[in-house]
């Protein structure tokens, strides 16, 4: 089975190993002095490989390390920095921690943390001394610690049956396996045990019994061989990740995946480990899948499914869940999708008649349909097994007592109706009557209040409708054929109607779900701008989840917001806000009902983009999400962070366009401004020197002095303009709106271009009747200057211009006409632009003229329009809504 | 016009004092000059000019600042001449109590002749109730009205209003202030009276209504009577 494609490392993996290696320069690097058990010198180890380091120049301090008053280790501590613990105090006890955020502070190469799977006292940040390790690696610091191999969570279960003592204090495997460095403090048994005797080991008198049982020889020695085999694997991992990553072919060993089933029994978790344990083996991946079929969990077995989902978690590995009411048939797909080569499970052990209906020959049929994947079943120990049964003989009874007392109600009124009209109708249709009533019941009923029914009815029947009455002996042979299968469709019709519609009850709670995730994700697609989003992401969180919510986006310079979004929903403090930064940061979810800073009030969870973190959102959990509503909230998250994301890409995009504009925009300005500004100076500066230095006749010192004087007034103009575009732009040019005088406006714009206007025939077609009507004064003004000074350098001297305004229907419309050369094809797009100079242009324009003209009049909110004129010449035509004033109540006054 | 009285200039910007240091006093008359508010406000108390010249952007204290103390005692014309060229600032100027407001870059026959306006105002007879502007005449106590020797009929509101541009000649008057004047507090932001009292006025007194030389528009900001 050794195709070609399998002696090739695969690109994917290649470029994740990348990635591996990209996030792990960044972070701290962790140690592990890994022993089998507390006494080998872990620690003693930890600090001579730090007085190596130290020797070497490295910046060393001291976390946490409990020496247990061991001579040697004490000798040891000395010469290294210790970081003050933190005290908490906890139940009026006061117990000391490592003080994490003095650490980060303290900034060292490298801390040393002993016992890595410690947990840590309630009211500290996080729950485990791992996690702090963790953090602590995020700021880039290195970490040496310690762990015993019964800290391993896989391997917990086995010390634990070893030993006999179970161990609390665990490690999620990944930690240990993703550690950049792992050392093996090895010591055969005989030396262990001699050191024990010594008085080495546990100086302080603890509980002797416990320690005499747990370090006999035969312990140690399964317990050191456990250790020894982890960190071979861990060096044959390397080994294979290292060949892959050099590309160097060898005996890949052929994909290998592993699936395995789990559901809510104890069971389960065993299968877990082993399952765990055996991928670690064959080098293969592994997934685990939980199938919801029409069962309804009791509270019991869904805190144990989430007991068994959280443990995949921490095993790390990637749990599935499907709907699907035949096992079988969604494991077996699920297998065939992801090309899975070993399925696991666990042997069944239900033997009872629900069992067999619900599990059919779950096994046999499992074997049948997985064609050529493997199947592994693992066995089960009876200790557990009995337990089990009594268990699992129980759900399918939890109905509630009054859906027992409906049930029998029912079945005994419709006997009773039956007992009155049985003269009528015959015994035989009594059975279809009450056949009829418990098939009604399988609607609203469970499964157990339908089996009673069942039982009940055919009791009923036999005993009072059968001949002979009042009596359970049945004479005639048909009757008792009729009987029995009147008791087998009775429970039949019953129990699947029962199984039918709670599986229906499933799947339509999933379509609700769905059909949320639908809607929210039509809703985000018509909404736009960040605060609309949130907006419907608070309604809907309220409405799906019945929760308050609030969120903290991040800022520009990528920190998050102090400031949350939607606060009056939260009473955040202070505290809440360092843990949403906390969220932020880690991209991990913390608060209430987590393992960071659970003593908070609300749970905090990021929402994360594609790329990077929106920020944080902060709900106020009543309970603990069931699975459903944590997938449900899984799938509900990312399609908010999602459209957070695009928002805030969009405004990204926004500004690049801005900025990209305004740059070409001042490559243009210095271009064309340069010359227009260098020209007027010149002659200034050129003029006055020679006024100072020389002696001129009268004549040429004037000519000179108006020279200057126009330059002057030149570059005047231009600033004013400049100054005028640049209010513009910015958007904080608001037009003041008054009523205005149109005769007002016009006459004075034709006085202050007089002189400018005295070579031309200037018709002004204004009705002496026409209202007043509302807009800047001073920037109307200007456009019908700048439009009237752009004709008069335009057209032929002589020419007529004209000036026509007149109102219709809502809107001031304002034509300025001309005879000039109008525009060519070319220009007549551009000439509102910004520095756009016409083929024509005469000398001394800025091309900032009619963009300014354009600019007020959209700051009016209207249009203007160029065009060539039928007989030649341009036509500008503004047109900008006003009101118009009604001055009906002012006209009648007395004269004197 | 040998020794007129002292003009104070309360300007940072050394060149502008120069200049107009050398314009006005080649026109007779005496210069002050203060490069912040603290001592233009100093000065003015001690030498009592007859007119100030102000900038806005002073670097100790704000212009409108320095405006509303001198305005507190000093009853003599200010000029504001300032770079600030928007409406806004200009209106809160006037209505804090400059006479005149000019925007740098200024001409300097403007300035003169608005200096000129200033002063004669400030000094001309608040008394007389006669006044005469080419071939228009006003008596205020009759309440007649005549040019080129018609009486022109007025309605009572063209009358309050002519007689107040009458007494403020050279004046920017503000349209707040006008409003506030002729009709009275509430009717402050009822622009479109004055506009339509304007025109008709504009057509009764002006020799060319649509290029008045007597009633002239200060775009944005109000009105100017006189000439």
């Amino acid at each position: 089975m050794n195709n070609f494609d399998d002696n090739r490392p695969n690109p994917d993996d290649l470029l994740a190993s990348l990635k591996v290696d990209e996030e792990k320069g960044k972070r701290g690097k962790l140690k592990i002095f890994f022993g089998m058990c507390a006494g080998v010198g872990k620690t003693y180890s930890m600090l001579e490989a730090a007085h190596i380091e130290k020797k070497k120049g490295a910046d060393i301090v001291i976390g946490y390390v409990e020496t247990h008053n061991r001579k040697e280790t004490n000798e040891l501590v000395k010469g290294f920095e210790l970081v003050a613990r933190k005290s908490y105090t906890y139940k009026s006890t006061s117990l000391e921690e490592m003080d994490l955020d003095a650490i980060i502070a303290r900034k060292p190469q490298i801390v040393l943390v002993d016992e890595l799977a410690h947990t840590n006292v309630h009211g500290s940040r996080h729950l485990k001394r791992f996690q702090d390790v963790q953090e602590i690696l995020d700021h880039g610091i290195h970490v040496y610690t310690t762990v015993n191999v019964q800290h391993l969570e896989s391997r917990s279960e086995i010390v634990a049956q070893i030993t006999g003592i179970i161990v609390r204090e665990t490690i999620p495997d990944d930690v240990f396996e993703r550690a950049d460095d792992v050392e093996l403090v090895d010591l055969t048994p005989d030396e262990l045990l001699q050191r024990l005797s010594e008085g080495k080991v546990y100086a302080t008198e603890r509980s002797k019994e416990a320690v005499q049982n747990f370090f006999r020889k035969g312990n140690i020695t399964a317990l050191r061989e456990m250790a020894l085999r982890i960190v071979a694997d861990r060096v044959d991992r390397q080994l294979h990740d290292y060949m892959q990553l050099k590309r160097i072919k060898g005996p890949w060993k052929s994909g290998v995946h592993l699936l395995v089933a789990v559901t809510y029994t104890e069971q389960s978790t065993k299968l877990l480990r082993w399952a765990k344990n055996l991928a670690d083996m064959m080098g293969g991946s592994l997934q685990a899948i939980y199938v919801e079929t029409s069962h309804e969990l009791t509270p019991k077995e869904s805190e144990a499914l989430d007991k068994n989902i959280n443990l995949a978690k921490q095993l790390g590995i990637s749990l599935r869940i499907v709907t699907n009411y035949d096992l079988v048939k969604a494991i077996v797909d699920f297998a065939q999708k992801e090309n899975i080569t070993h399925i696991i499970i666990g042997k069944p052990r239900e033997r009872n008649l629900i069992a067999l209906f619900r599990l059919g020959n779950f096994v046999n049929r499992l074997i049948r349909y997985s064609g050529n994947i493997d199947v592994y079943i693992l066995g089960s120990d009876n200790t557990v097994d009995d337990k089990y049964k009594r268990k699992a003989a129980r759900p399918s009874f939890t109905s509630s007592i009054s859906q027992y007392l409906i049930s029998t109600a029912i079945v005994a009124f419709t006997a009773l109706v039956c007992y009155l009209i049985k003269s009528l109708v015959g015994y035989q249709v009594v059975s279809f009557v009450l056949l009829f009533a418990v098939s009604i019941l399988a609607f609203f009923l469970g499964t157990g209040p339908i089996l009673l029914a069942s039982t009940l009815s055919a009791l009923i029947w036999n005993y009072f409708f059968i001949p002979p009455f009042y009596t359970l002996h049945v004479e005639k042979t048909e009757d008792m054929l009729m009987l029995i299968m009147f008791f087998i469709i009775a429970l039949l019709n019953g129990v699947l109607t029962s199984r039918i519609r709670r599986q229906e009850k499933k799947i339509r709670i999933r379509e609700e779900r769905t059909h949320a995730l639908y809607q929210l994700a039509k809703e985000l697609s018509t909404v736009s701008g960040i605060n609309e989003v949130l907006d419907l992401a608070f309604r809907d969180i309220q409405k799906y989840f019945g929760l308050e919510s609030a969120v903290f986006l991040k800022d520009e310079s990528d920190r998050l917001e102090r400031q949350p979004r939607h606060p009056s929903a939260l009473n955040l403090t202070e505290n809440d806000i360092s843990i949403a930064q906390w969220t932020f940061r880690h991209s991990a979810k913390a608060g209430k009902f987590s393992d960071t800073l659970p003593s908070s009030n609300y749970t905090f969870y990021p929402l994360r983009g594609n790329n990077d973190n929106m920020g944080v959102i902060a709900v106020q959990h009543l309970r603990v999400f069931t699975q459903g509503e944590e997938q449900f909230w899984e799938g509900f998250l990312p399609q908010i962070s999602g459209k957070i994301e695009r928002e805030f890409l969009r405004m990204t995009a926004r500004t690049a366009y801005i900025l990209n504009e305004s740059d070409k925009l001042y490559k243009t300005l210095f271009n064309s401004i340069s010359h227009e500004l260098r020209i007027p100076v010149a002659t200034i500066l050129g003029g006055s020197d020679t006024l100072i230095a020389q002696d001129y006749s009268p004549e040429s010192r004037k000519m000179l002095h108006e020279e200057i004087n126009q330059a002057a007034i030149r570059l005047n103009r231009l600033i004013e303009n400049l100054l005028n575009m640049s209010r513009l732009d910015s958007g904080r040019l608001t037009p003041r709106i008054d009523w205005c005088d149109l005769h007002d406006l016009i006459n004075e714009v034709i006085q202050s271009l007089s002189t400018e206007l005295n070579d031309f025939n200037v018709d002004v077609v204004l009705p002496d009747d026409m209202p007043l009507v509302q807009f800047d004064f001073g920037l109307m003004e200007q456009v019908i200057h700048n439009l009237l000074l752009n004709a008069t350098q335009l057209a032929p001297k002589g020419s007529s211009l004209r000036v026509k305004f007149f109102y219709d229907n809502g809107f001031l419309f304002i034509q300025v006409m001309d005879r000039g050369p109008g525009f060519s094809v070319s220009d007549l797009p551009m000439v509102f632009n910004k520095f756009y100079r016409g083929e024509l242009a005469v000398a001394g324009g800025t091309g900032l003229g009619l963009s300014i003209v354009k600019g007020i009049v959209e700051a009016h909110k209207g249009t203007i329009t160029a065009e060539n004129r039928a007989n030649g010449g341009a036509l500008f035509t503004i047109k900008i809504p006003t009101n118009t004033s009604d001055l009906t109540n002012l006209q009648p006054e007395n004269k004197i | 016009m040998a020794d007129k009285e002292a003009i104070l200039i309360i300007d940072d910007e050394v060149q502008i004092r120069r200049l107009l240091e050398i314009t006005l006093s080649s026109n007779g008359y005496k210069i002050l000059s203060a490069a912040n508010g603290h001592e233009g406000i100093s000065q003015a108390a001690s030498h009592a000019p007859v007119l100030i010249i102000l900038d806005l952007g002073l670097p100790d204290t704000d212009g409108f600042v320095v405006l509303k103390k001198l305005r507190e005692w000093y009853q003599k014309p200010i000029i504001i001449l300032s770079v600030r060229s928007s409406e806004d600032d200009i209106i809160k100027a006037l209505d804090t109590g400059a006479n005149d407001y000019l925007t740098k870059p200024f001409r300097t026959g403007e300035l003169l002749a608005r200096i000129r306006v200033a002063i004669r105002q400030n000094q001309g007879n608040g008394e007389n109730p006669r006044f005469s502007f080419g071939s228009l005449e006003i008596d205020l106590s009759s309440h007649l009205v005549r040019k080129n020797n018609e009486i022109l009929k007025l309605t009572s509101t063209e009358f309050s209003l002519l007689s107040l541009f009458a007494r403020n000649e050279g004046r920017v008057l503000t349209h707040h202030y006008i409003l506030k004047e002729v009709w009275g507090m509430g009717y402050i932001d009822q622009t479109q009276y004055l506009r339509v009292f304007v025109a008709q006025l504009r057509k009764k007194i002006e020799d060319n209504p649509a290029k008045p030389k007597l009633l002239i528009t200060e775009s944005g900001i109000g009105y100017r009577f006189g000439n």
